[in-house]
């Protein structure tokens, strides 16, 4: 959640050094590769898939990707007092009523078995620890 | 918000992120179903045992060529429109896009609770826009 979020921020400030870019200049965007922020932001995004891959072999798709959605609280968080960019308190509620979405999709199970990857009680994934898994 | 394009060029490039990120998505997510437990293969074959058999893996090489078209179309929407908007609606309409397919194509069990939560991300993304 963390380095996937500070990685989207990191290639906002890039991109807004480097400028708009136009489909008739896609050149722009190799020049992109060059500003610091950008590959700061490239390296925090891979930090993420890594662990976003381990997590993947442990869950089901549809349990990891909501499970990292707070990254959009820390998004919102940073996009406002950092970059400081205007967020409406329309924004501010789409961002919580997301948020809501993850708290229902973490409480149920992380893992749909199949007859090929049965379940292993031992690698169990629990956000809310409410429920065995 | 400050959008240096109009509006529909914005959500057009939302779109193309989320159907590359979910074709992404759901071809790595296939590729370490069949791959298994990083962990498992990690005390087999160590690190680089591991680091291999995710890298050899067709799947995963398609999944990861949908993720990097994802990446930059990301890179020209967050040129136009702020990381506020882009990065929260790409992300949660994908979250909404992987639900289906995950449900189709992995046969995952996308029970109700994953669809309320698909529910209150779609609104989500409508107050995203006002």
């Amino acid at each position: 959640m963390v380095t996937a979020s500070l990685g989207d921020t990191f290639l906002s400030v890039g991109m807004r050094q480097v400028g708009p870019v136009s489909p008739h200049h896609l050149g722009l965007l190799l020049t992109a590769l060059r500003v610091p922020w950008i590959l700061a932001g490239i390296a925090l995004l891979l930090a993420f898939f890594a662990s976003y891959l381990t997590a993947l072999s442990w869950a089901d798709l549809t349990f990891v990707l909501p499970a990292t959605s707070f990254g959009y609280v820390i998004i919102a968080l940073l996009s406002r007092f950092w970059l400081h960019e205007a967020i409406s308190p329309w924004r501010w509620a789409g961002i919580l009523l997301i948020t809501a979405g993850v708290g229902f999709v973490t409480r149920g199970p992380a893992y749909t078995p199949t007859p090929e990857t049965p379940v292993d009680s031992s690698k169990s994934v629990s956000l809310s620890g409410t429920e065995p898994l | 918000m400050t959008l240096h394009a109009n509006s529909g060029s914005v959500w057009m490039m939302i779109g193309a992120i989320v159907v590359l990120a979910t074709f992404g998505d759901v071809m790595i997510a296939s590729a370490l179903r069949q791959i298994g437990d990083l962990d498992d293969v990690r005390a087999k074959s160590g690190i680089f045992g591991a680091i291999r058999a995710v890298l050899s893996n067709v799947r995963f090489f398609f999944g990861v060529v949908g993720m990097s078209l994802s990446f930059f179309a990301l890179l020209f929407a967050l040129s136009w429109a702020d990381v506020s908007l882009v990065a929260p609606a790409s992300a949660a309409l994908t979250f909404v896009t992987n639900a289906v397919a995950a449900k189709w194509i992995l046969k995952e069990n996308v029970d109700r609770r994953r669809w309320l939560a698909a529910l209150c991300v779609g609104g989500g993304i409508f107050l995203l826009t006002r």
